[in-house]
């Protein structure tokens, strides 16, 4: 294979700097001294992280979001690992139907979904509710799940399992002794992303968050609405260092590139 | 046959869960959305449920709408066409890199797209606004005289979205970069191809399936796009994402807000599913 | 009352007919091959004695009960899978006493089989090492004593031997006979390896498209095939054409010999290349002419054109002179060489 010739390379600087640019003037500015939008040429200064704690309402929606996530992406997962090994192994009238159903949240424009549950929740009762923000996350990560613990699902030959079941296992043993550890990292990694999606989600939420069950990225977005101060971007730094850590965790545990490539189409 | 019995249903309970789930928190909804549109709506009386066409009759006769959809497309187009030309590239000089230096770079790629768009989308205004780096940077090296207006325009939100969505691009043509028989480079310089006259008749034709798909994803995602043109595009301009949550929370008329979104989700299911459509009936024979 | 009796047993998958009324028995302590081309149905019938395909037609009965009663996890018989579908997140020590666990047995008998059953297929100190970091032939190993600690009525094994090297592969054919015979368990081998099933089994089911051609020991399979089928697929043979003369006799060529069962008109008689006997022109026989002759060591493959059709001939390289292209031969063979084959029309 040809190696990369000096064009390519100053490409790819250029490349980098465009993604990490914007990620990097939010830190930086963070930093600021001053009171109002500027690079931090004095010297830095933690003023503005300091400030975030005068208001109480990013650190209730940081714990609305981290409450969000875990609960949603744990019953996606749930959701997740039955279907995707009845995709993974079973030809069934209605198998590409039901994957298509499952992954339609992907194609769904979130602020559409945003509109329905609106709709749907002011209907029965749920609008605002913490339990509505919930069930609708779980419908907009569960693809996310389903995935990983799909491709994870199709990589395990069944005769492991017929194995298990020649020597004397019951349906029930063969999953919680074989089936569950062969797909586990798929499952914590599923899990993951999926989480990491509901903390993110802020179009659909938008609409379906009342001032109580506000989540961070919506208060984050709903501020900047209104202005863009160094205070916003010191909780931005805080979200962004925050998602490097996961990022690395992720990486080392499943391996980025078959996080995101090889599980099928997005 | 008990047994055989069971294997037959066994997919149907396991998938049970999650359809009962779906059904009641996807199609209903979605449903009734579809069904709000067709309602009536003023300013005093709130939403009345009779039917009425007024809500589709006003988006399809008021040119105000026409241009805002037209605006949510083109700029979807402008994206897919930036993030095609600078991500098939891209994807190319990772393939090439080594795996040490691949993965890190991976890390660039992907990071952001796990990063809140909120985030993302504040560093381009921080960015683009008229005592931005960007702006200083160009008036510096004498490029400009005065400062460009980035901030709510197109080409604002157009960068945001590139930066935003090419993660994806990226990714399905590295996809299908991966793909390749790391062999038919050398095959094709053995025949006397040179690098260009190979990347154009050997490679481009194999990975075009790849950015086929990520054009659709990029596509629809930026046809869709909210919150980056909610900061960067402001108030003033509109898309139709924007448009439906001003209906939807600002000027509360929710039938005409349903109408707008249960029209962009027809279009953009009807361009997803007939490029596929298209890109497999183009490429069946070849690919698999 | 044999130990393995299958009756009628049939599979369909759609309008495919996987399997076709296979009758067989095996006695106890028997080794038996099913041997045939992919997908002629061995392993499905396999599956289906293991109870991971249903059955549609028929029965099997083990020790005159029938399986269709018994839930897989419930049969009792030790499987070698082609992939050995080892547990790839236990250890060989756990992957072993697996079977022993479901079956309740306490701790200390437990670890105590384990270590025979690794002692057995002489894996001794690997207890601890996970299968990942082990060869294909120790895999195998784990593989075989997994399913022979938990004592199994039957053993089955799917293609046990097809992923390892060849020489690896005849040194576990001999182990697995011996093992097999150390401990007497009845064995169904499904194999598309003729070597394997000639080497392994006390009887071969050669089987095709669904349905048996022929059972019986290795070397009576071989010698005299029934069917064009099973003379081609169990190495390399030719089909002689020759005149029934209506008294036992078959002539070709003006040489005739005596063939069992062979009526009047034409037929076709099945002879192995190395039961075939060249003699310079002129010798009682039938003509012919060397096309072309390959040294192989121990011996030369001669093909011949000659009045039965186009031949290939082993000839043992024994010091004597060989026939070179061109050359005029006359062919002959024994009278219990020449199988007659059922299906004689075919080419």
């Amino acid at each position: 294979m040809r190696r990369n010739g000096s064009f390519a390379v100053l490409f790819h600087l250029l490349f980098v700097v465009f993604m990490l640019a914007p990620l990097a003037i939010v830190c930086i500015v963070a930093f600021t001294p001053e009171g109002y939008l500027s690079l931090p040429t004095r010297g830095p200064s933690l003023r503005w992280f300091k400030a975030i704690f005068d208001y109480p309402e990013f650190l209730r929606a940081f714990y609305t979001s981290l409450w969000l996530a875990a609960l949603s992406s744990t019953m996606a997962i749930t959701l997740a690992v039955p279907a995707a090994l009845a995709i993974a192994r079973y030809r069934f009238p209605g198998r590409e139907a039901i994957t298509a159903l499952f992954m339609s949240p992907l194609m769904v424009p979130h602020v559409v979904l945003g509109i329905a549950f609106l709709r749907f929740f002011s209907q029965i009762g749920l609008s605002g509710t913490f339990t509505g923000l919930v069930l609708s996350h779980v419908i907009v990560i569960l693809p996310f799940a389903l995935r990983l613990v799909l491709a994870a699902s199709y990589g395990i030959d069944r005769r492991i399992e017929h194995a298990a079941i020649s020597l004397g296992a019951d349906t029930m043993t063969v999953f919680r002794r074989v089936t569950l550890p062969l797909i586990l990292p798929g499952v914590v990694s599923g899990w993951l992303l999926a989480a990491i999606n509901s903390f993110d989600e802020v179009t659909m939420t938008v609409f379906i968050a009342s001032p109580a069950t506000t989540t961070l990225p919506v208060r984050m977005f709903l501020y900047i609405q209104d202005n863009i101060d160094p205070l916003i971007a010191a909780v931005s730094t805080c979200l962004i260092v925050l998602t490097a850590g996961l990022l690395f965790a992720l990486d080392r545990l499943y391996g980025l590139d078959r996080l995101f490539v090889g599980s099928g189409k997005g | 046959m008990s047994l055989a019995v069971s294997e037959r249903n066994a997919p149907y309970w396991l998938t049970a869960p999650g359809l009962l789930v779906f059904l009641g928190l996807v199609i209903i909804p979605l449903g009734m959305t579809a069904l709000l549109s067709f309602y009536d709506w003023g300013q005093y009386k709130g939403i009345v449920p009779t039917f009425t066409l007024k809500n589709w009759v006003e988006i399809a006769t008021d040119s105000y709408f026409f241009e805002v959809f037209l605006r949510t497309f083109r700029i979807a187009i402008v994206v897919t066409l930036a993030t095609a030309l600078i991500g098939v590239p891209e994807a190319n000089i990772l393939n090439r890199m080594s795996p040490a230096w691949r993965s890190i770079c991976m890390l660039v790629v992907i990071g952001p797209l796990l990063v809140s768009v909120v985030a993302r989308t504040l560093g381009w205004a921080l960015l683009l606004g008229s005592t931005g780096l960007v702006n200083q940077g160009l008036m510096a090296l004498g490029l400009i005289g005065s400062p460009l207006e980035f901030m709510f325009t197109e080409t604002g939100v157009v960068i945001a979205l590139t930066h935003v969505l090419i993660p994806f691009m990226i990714l399905a043509v590295w996809a299908s970069l991966q793909r390749l028989d790391p062999q038919i480079e050398n095959a094709a310089m053995s025949l006397g191809a040179g690098w260009w006259t190979i990347w154009r008749r050997v490679i481009l034709p194999q990975i075009v399936p790849g950015i086929l798909s990520g054009a659709i994803i990029v596509f629809a995602l930026a046809a869709s796009a909210f919150a980056s043109p909610a900061i960067i595009g402001g108030r003033r301009l509109k898309v139709a994402a924007t448009l439906a949550y001003d209906e939807f929370l600002n000027t509360l008329n929710w039938p005409l807000g349903a109408a707008v979104a249960t029209l962009l989700l027809v279009a953009l299911v009807a361009i997803i599913v007939g490029s596929n459509r298209l890109i497999e009936r183009r490429y069946a024979q070849v690919f698999e | 009352m044999s130990h393995l009796v299958l009756e009628g047993l049939g599979k369909s998958y759609g309008a495919v007919t996987a399997v076709e009324g296979l009758d067989l028995a095996v006695e106890r302590g028997e080794f038996v091959s099913l041997l045939g081309p992919s997908g002629c149905g061995k392993t499905t019938t396999l599956q289906m004695i293991a109870g991971f395909v249903p059955v549609d037609r028929g029965r099997i009965l083990l020790d005159g009960g029938d399986l269709a009663a018994v839930a897989p996890n419930r049969r009792g018989l030790g499987i070698v899978f082609q992939s050995y579908a080892l547990f790839p997140h236990m250890t060989v020590a756990e992957n072993i006493a697996f079977g022993l666990e479901m079956r309740g047995i306490a701790r200390d008998e437990r670890e105590k089989r384990t270590l025979e059953a690794m002692a057995l297929v002489g894996l001794k100190g690997f207890a601890d090492r996970y299968p990942r970091r082990m060869s294909g032939g120790q895999q195998q190993r784990v593989a075989l004593a997994r399913a022979l600690v938990i004592k199994p009525a039957l053993l089955l094994l799917d293609e046990p031997l097809s992923n390892l090297d060849a020489k690896l592969r005849e040194e576990m054919q001999g182990e697995l006979r011996q093992i097999q015979r150390t401990i007497g368990t009845t064995t169904i081998l499904v194999t598309h390896d003729q070597h394997e099933a000639m080497a392994l089994s006390d009887r071969i089911v050669l089987m095709n498209q669904g349905r048996v051609e022929q059972i019986g020991a290795p070397d009576a399979v071989y010698g005299r095939p029934s069917s064009a089928f099973v003379a081609n697929f169990l190495g390399k043979t030719n089909m002689l054409k020759g005149q029934g003369t209506g008294t036992g006799q078959v002539s070709i060529d003006g040489f005739a010999v005596a063939v069992e069962g062979a009526g009047a008109g034409p037929l076709t008689l099945a002879v192995r290349p190395e039961r075939l006997v060249v003699m310079p022109a002129g010798t009682a026989g039938f003509g012919g002419r060397v096309k072309g002759r390959v040294f192989q060591g121990s011996y030369w493959l001669l093909s011949i054109e000659s009045a039965a059709g186009p031949l290939i001939v082993m000839r043992g390289n024994d010091g004597t002179a060989v026939p070179v292209e061109g050359e005029a031969v006359s062919l002959s063979f024994a009278t219990g060489d020449a199988a007659l084959l059922k299906d004689g029309a075919a080419s």
